[in-house]
């Protein structure tokens, strides 16, 4: 029930009832994400997202330190 | 012990603990909110799809899980309009699509879907919406946490915190857990390399005598949580007292809908409450749900109890720690 993926925000909308929402890429699938609760998110970034909901914005720099640490494991 | 089932998957699918030193177990936590909902209003959920008004919109996940009476898809067999959604605010396209009948969102979760359920009760509101209501069981972690610590059976050395629950409430209310109990807190991603770097830093606490609170996983995980959904969550609900299967009531273990948004509220709105329901005798999943069990020590595991014909939650959701090791523990004998 917590799982949630990260998805690229394509473009900005709203949606039927006023709420902010977005167009967001999820590898080679597109779905309308609400942004309600990421109202700072700009196309471009990647978003957390789960049941529909963007949670949080993918912190870049912190993902980056984690695929660094990937790389210097042996045969990394 | 990993407390979100989404973590025992990958924990499981990934044959993680096969490569740790024999020292190292990792038990199992309660984090699937399809397991710990409890059976009444599981109960509650199918008499309300019976209704011959109502619309009853949940995951899909509920769908499979057995009630006294069968569960959902039984209902749907019944003539039950029972609907698959995948985002709570679509229950609301439903409501306003058929003004005359009842649309019931059945809404269960940890605090990461709290905030969903919260957005669309407040967005009924706004939208004037009268027959759209939610059967609500949001239960909270940290109180399932300490009940675990508390218990005299506990095994528990340290925990892999959920990450995507701290990615809503941030990571200072584990903060008297650690300190209180002395045992460290690692928030924990979901990948096999995430739970790789959990591992490391609570075995690193543990070798050096530490006890805090540690983020993993801060890519989706700041201190402060995301505020504006803590303070949505906080708006509509309220916490209280909530029964957990297999645990039992839990202080301040869940949420529920404060009398602001009665009028959303679906066990204040229909008067279906059964009354407690017994437990099915062979499944031990509340041991499992504890950590004090390896689902494959169950009897039935494997046997009577398999995802097709499950006794049990956790062997019903994608989430729970039976159908993690029927799924992916196939070198595995049932009850050694």
């Amino acid at each position: 029930m917590c799982l949630a993926v990260p998805g690229q925000i394509l473009e900005l909308a709203t949606d039927e009832g006023g709420l902010p929402s977005a167009r967001v890429k999820f590898g080679s699938v597109v779905r309308d994400v609400c942004l309600a609760y990421t109202p700072e998110a700009v196309p471009g970034d990647y978003v957390i997202v789960h049941v529909g909901f963007a949670l949080q914005i993918l912190d870049e720099p912190a993902a980056q330190a984690t695929l660094a640490l990937l790389d210097e494991l042996p045969g990394g | 012990m990993e407390v979100c089932g989404g973590q025992t998957h990958t924990i499981a699918r990934y044959a993680i603990e096969d490569l740790l030193p024999s020292e190292i177990e990792l038990i199992h936590g309660p984090g699937c909110p399809v397991c710990v909902t409890p059976l009444a209003l599981i109960e509650q959920a199918v008499l309300l799809a019976l209704r011959a008004d109502t619309v009853l919109c949940t995951f899909g996940d509920m769908m499979r899980v057995p009630g006294q009476t069968g569960d959902l898809f039984d209902a749907r067999a019944r003539g039950a309009d029972v609907r698959i959604i995948t985002n709570a605010l679509d229950a609301l396209s439903v409501a306003q699509d058929n003004p005359e009948r009842e649309i019931v969102l059945f809404a269960v979760g940890f605090e990461t879907t709290a905030p969903t359920t919260a957005l669309t009760i407040k967005q009924a509101s706004t939208l004037s919406l009268s027959n759209f209501s939610v059967l609500a069981a949001h239960v909270r972690v940290p109180p399932a946490m300490t009940l675990i610590l508390d218990s005299p059976q506990c095994r528990v050395d340290a925990f892999l915190a959920a990450g995507h629950v701290c990615t809503v409430t941030g990571t200072t209310e584990y903060e008297p857990i650690s300190g209180q109990y002395q045992v460290p807190v690692v928030i924990t991603g979901f990948e096999p390399f995430d739970i790789l770097l959990g591992i490391d830093s609570a075995v690193a606490q543990l070798e050096s005598g530490r006890a805090g609170v540690e983020n993993r996983y801060a890519r989706a995980v700041r201190p402060e949580g995301n505020p504006v959904a803590q303070a949505t969550v906080d708006e509509v609900f309220a916490v209280s007292d909530q029964s957990w299967r297999g645990l039992g009531v839990i202080t301040n273990g869940g949420l529920r809908i404060r009398d602001a948004y009665a009028q959303y509220d679906a066990t204040r709105r229909f008067d279906s409450v059964p009354s407690d329901i017994a437990e099915p005798t062979a499944c031990r999943a509340a041991e499992v749900l504890q950590g004090l069990i390896k689902p494959n020590e169950c009897p039935e595991f494997g046997r009577a109890c398999q995802p097709e014909h499950p006794l049990g939650a956790p062997m019903v959701s994608t989430e729970g720690a039976c159908a993690a090791y029927f799924r992916y523990r196939t070198h595995i004998e049932p009850n050694i």
